[in-house]
Order: structure tokens, then sequence, then C-alpha cells
């Protein structure tokens, strides 16, 4: 077992360990590893698992099992937790129109960034990212790390509507919205593909611990795929 | 399904069961709640009050576990379209079937044409309208818990509407029960919120500590689904924020302006402000019950002690004896 691995109590029903203080792309490996050892073997007793950056919050049957018998089984489980080559996460492309028509604050970021703006595209294209956590809304994918250099804070008011499929990033993470909601990122792209699907298996391209590449695509291309361009709304 | 659906050959099934005449303030399909879906980023949903919601189901005869309305203030109002029995229970919304007044707690065999209606609650937040066999939802995600945020559950994501139908089983010959008043839950304006201290309670000084549990807090204006900001005594921890990290049910967030958000079924699954602990689900449910300027203390128990109240709860619920209001059976 990792010397940083905690676990802790959560709820009545519920432990969460920590995996490391820090979230990195190992630690995202272990955490998709964890989860998958713990589904396999442990279905019987857990209701629910909540992977994110460096932790998961264990939710289990308080009718069949306790908090330390859980723990236990925990332990023994992720004593010899290793990061094996193929179970590093799938590598999963996805394609973007960046432009500004669908990326209203690259102009800013470039701005910040003191770079043109084909450089903050080019850049956002370089990065290998992993999925650390889906959250906030459903479908909603964390993804990190963005590179420093175009690392660019929330909006200070967020806006009343950002379009499905908008690729956006706040500090050093960047993310798809799944669908039209409120949100404070800032824009820099549009994603012709579906983050959430409610009726199609599986529900997302994505799960916690894949890997990300971001591909350019045309207006032309992004249109064939499906693509709708949508309206900000400050 | 989708082979039923795209068959021509198959006539479409008239759904029957009842039809919203108003819809009130905001009644949701709910049944136990959404689980294994956190991976995707979906909450729990399900009943506020779980005992209430239970305690519906039983008196209808049915699985605990089958979908029921939960009616949020009241102003609801039903047409049943086939012979059934419905119950209602939880908050004291004056309950009349064509007029007539009614008990809540108790099972009514009711005809197709009837008129059921909730009106505004006295004490307490959520009723639960039952009906025998549970209402005929499709599930999402394994489940028919409405989570409006999410867009999922119910009939189509939402909070119900008038002309909605819900369908469900024709029952005939029903055995008709009730609880008895003493057996009731009661519900009031104030709360003990007893809470297992966890996740970043360490972040916590015990001044801090001693503060929060010394306390009297109010239901503050924002109070919903997701969770009850709660208005009182300030708490500060020693850190500002964690990495997102999962929040269970329960659990109390203390964000940077000192004032407890108690996290309830809508929450979001994942968060970033410090947690001093969770409190247990045999609370929530009473809390969740509590309108705005709802008095609120805490006490911190361990773990074990938590499991053991919850397993007696439990218990008392099994052994607890309904009465009987006919010889059909």
């Amino acid at each position: 077992m990792s010397p940083e691995l905690r676990i802790e109590i959560a709820g009545e029903n519920a432990l969460i360990i920590y995996f490391a203080e820090q979230a990195n792309a190992e630690v995202a490996a272990k955490v998709q590893q964890a989860q998958l050892l713990i589904r396999k073997t442990m279905s019987n007793d857990i209701i629910d698992l909540i992977p994110s950056y460096t932790s998961m919050l264990v939710v289990f049957d308080l009718l069949k099992v306790n908090h330390q018998q859980v723990a236990n089984q925990l332990r023994m489980l992720l004593k010899n937790l290793q990061i094996y080559h193929d179970t590093q996460g799938a590598l999963i492309e996805l394609p973007v129109y960046y432009a500004i028509e669908s990326g209203p604050d690259l102009n800013v970021i470039a701005k910040h960034a003191n770079l043109p703006v084909e450089q903050i595209i080019t850049i956002h294209q370089q990065q290998e990212y992993r999925v650390y956590a889906i959250g906030f809304a459903p479908g909603f994918a964390y993804l990190g790390e963005v590179d420093e250099r175009i690392a660019m804070p929330r909006l200070s008011t967020p806006r009343m509507k950002v379009p499905k499929g908008a690729v956006a990033i706040a500090d050093r993470q960047t993310a798809i919205y799944p669908s039209t909601s409120p949100g404070g990122w800032n824009i820099i792209g549009q994603c012709p593909v579906e983050m959430f699907t409610a009726n199609k298996i599986p529900t997302m391209p994505v799960q916690v611990g894949d890997r990300v590449k971001f591909k350019a695509i045309c207006k032309e291309q992004f249109f064939a795929l499906g693509g709708v361009l949508g309206t900000t709304y400050e | 399904m989708n082979s039923r659906i795209n068959s021509t050959l198959v006539k479409p099934t008239i759904n029957l069961g009842f039809i919203v005449k108003r819809a009130g303030v905001l009644s949701l399909i709910q049944d136990e709640g959404r689980y294994g879906a956190f991976n995707l980023g979906l909450t729990n949903g399900g009943p506020i009050d779980k005992l209430a919601f239970h305690w519906a189901n039983r008196l209808c005869s049915n699985e605990l576990n089958v979908s029921a309305i939960e009616v949020s203030v009241g102003g609801f109002a039903i047409i049943a379209q086939v012979d059934t029995v419905i119950a209602v229970t939880g908050a004291k919304m004056p309950l009349t079937i064509n007029g007539q007044v009614k008990e809540l707690w108790r099972s009514y065999e009711v005809k197709a044409g009837d008129l059921i209606e909730l009106g505004y609650t006295n004490v307490g937040v959520r009723s639960y309208f039952a009906v025998a066999g549970g209402f005929d939802i499709t599930p999402s995600f394994g489940s028919s818990a409405t989570v409006c945020r999410e867009g999922i559950g119910g009939l189509k994501g939402t909070k119900l509407a008038v002309n909605d139908i819900l369908a469900c089983a024709v029952t005939t010959k029903a055995k008709l029960i009730k609880l008895a008043k003493q057996d009731q839950p009661k519900y009031c304006n104030e709360v003990l919120l007893r809470i297992i201290p966890s996740y970043q309670h360490h972040h916590f000084s015990p001044q801090q500590k001693k503060l929060f549990f010394s306390s009297e807090y109010k239901v503050g204006k924002s109070c919903d689904r997701m969770g009850y900001r709660l208005a009182g005594q300030k708490i500060s921890c020693d850190i500002e924020g964690i990495l997102s990290e999962g929040i269970c049910h329960g659990a109390v967030q203390i964000p940077n302006d000192g004032q407890p958000i108690v996290l309830l079924n809508d929450r979001q699954t994942i968060g970033g402000y410090p947690k001093i602990g969770s409190v247990i689900s045999i609370d929530t449910a009473k809390l969740g019950q509590l309108a705005q300027g709802g008095k609120i203390r805490f006490e911190a128990i361990s773990m074990e002690k938590a499991r053991k109240l919850i397993l007696r709860d439990l218990k008392l619920f099994n052994q607890t004896q309904v009465i009987s209001l006919n010889v059909y059976f």
C-alpha cells in the first residue's frame, strides 16, 4: 500500500479513500484502477463510488457491513495496488472547432497570456489531459492539466448561458459543457461530440482516469459531425 | 423497449392512473433514489423524508421503494382515472377526497373520477402520496427519482405539471390500514441534528467545534432538495478549500462565509468546500420537514452510535403494527 493512502469516515454509510495530496496523472490512474478493483470484488456490499482527483468516496450497504469491515476489505484490496501500463485509461480524441465565433474568450486568454490566438489553440491541443473527476452536472468531466501558459481564472461573473459542447478553461482545468447551462469558465471552442446521452451505452465517451486529446476541426467538419453553433449570453 | 415503440403491430397502450389537476409548488415523482450513477455525475434524488415515504407505501401494501409523489408545501390536486387505493403521509397538509376531509397516515379506496386535494401545509414541508402498486414510471438509470437540476427522472425530468398522467394499476378489494396516532412521526419547528465528525473536521479548531455544537442555527431562505443553508454562528476552518471530492448524503459544508450547508438528496456529487461532518439520515429527514426559520442544533455522535440508531429505527418501523380497517383478508 502506498504510504499516502488513507481511509477515513465520511458519513453513516460512507468512507473516503485518499490516495495522495496532489492530483496528477499517476494518481488519476490509481483512482481508476482502485475503482475497477472495488467494483469487481466488493459489489455485494458497495452501493456506489465517487472517484475524484485524489480520492474516492465509497458508499456501502449499512445493513450488510459496518465501516470497519469495509475499511479492512479496502485496505486488503488496495495493499498491492499497482499501475499497469494497459490500465492507464483509454485515449480519447475529441474534435474541437476553435474560432472566435465558437470561442468568445479566445481573445481574452490571448491577451492574458500575451500570445497570439493561434498559439492558444495549438497549446490547448498539445497536452494529453486526464479525466480527474465527473460532476457539477451530468457528464461534466474535469480535465487536467492545462498548460500554465494558457491557464485562465474563471470569469468574475458567470454567464447565464453557456452553449452545449462549449470547450472551456478554468485555471489549469479544461472541460466540455455537456448541455446548455450557466457557467463561469472561459470558452475557447465547441465540440460536436455528445458528452452525455441518457439512453445510450456508454452514456459518456470518457470516464474518470481516461486520457483525452483535442484535435482542431474546421467549421464544415464541425457541422458534418452534428455540431450546432451555440450562442453565449453574458 | 425501443422495439415496442417502433413496432407498428402493437397498439399503443393507453396509460391510465391519475391526472394532475393542480401541480402545487413542487410535486415530484420519487422512488428510493438513484444509485450506481455517481460516476456519470448523477446524484441520488429520492424522498427527503424517507420514513414518511416508506409509510405511504406501506399503507398501500406496497414494496417500500416504489414510485410515489413527494408534494412540497402543498396546493396539489389530482383526479383518479381508475379504482385504486391511496395513502398520504408526512407534512400536515389538509387532505380531501371529493371535498370530504380525510386523515393522513391511512389508506383510502378511490374510484375513477374522484378528486383528491392536498391543501397548504400547517406543519412540515413534504408529504407523500402513494398509490397501490406504485406509479408506473419508466426508470432512468435505474430509478424514477426526479432531479430537476439534471433533467432526469419522473415523466420528463421535470416537476409535475397540470394534465400529467401518472399510470398505475387498477386495484379492487384492497386492504385498508392506518397508522395509530401515537406511532405517527411528529413534526415541529425545532430539530436536533446528530452528526458524525468526518471529512475535514480536524481542520476546525476545538474552539470552532465548540461554537458549532453549542450554537443554534436557523434554516435560511435558501433551502431546497439540494441542501439547507443555515444562518447563525459563523464557523471558520483553517483551510479555504480542498480538491473536489465525493460528497455523501448529509455532509455539512462550511463555505468561506462560515454558514453551514447541510447537503441533501439532490446535492452535487463532488465539491471543494471543507466539511465538518455528516448528519445521519434519520435526522436529515426531519431537517427536510423544516421551513425557513426552523431552529437547529447539532450533536456529535460516533459512527457506531449512528449505526445503532439507524438499525434501531429500522427495527421500530418493521415492528410497528398497523390497524386494519376492513376484513377482506
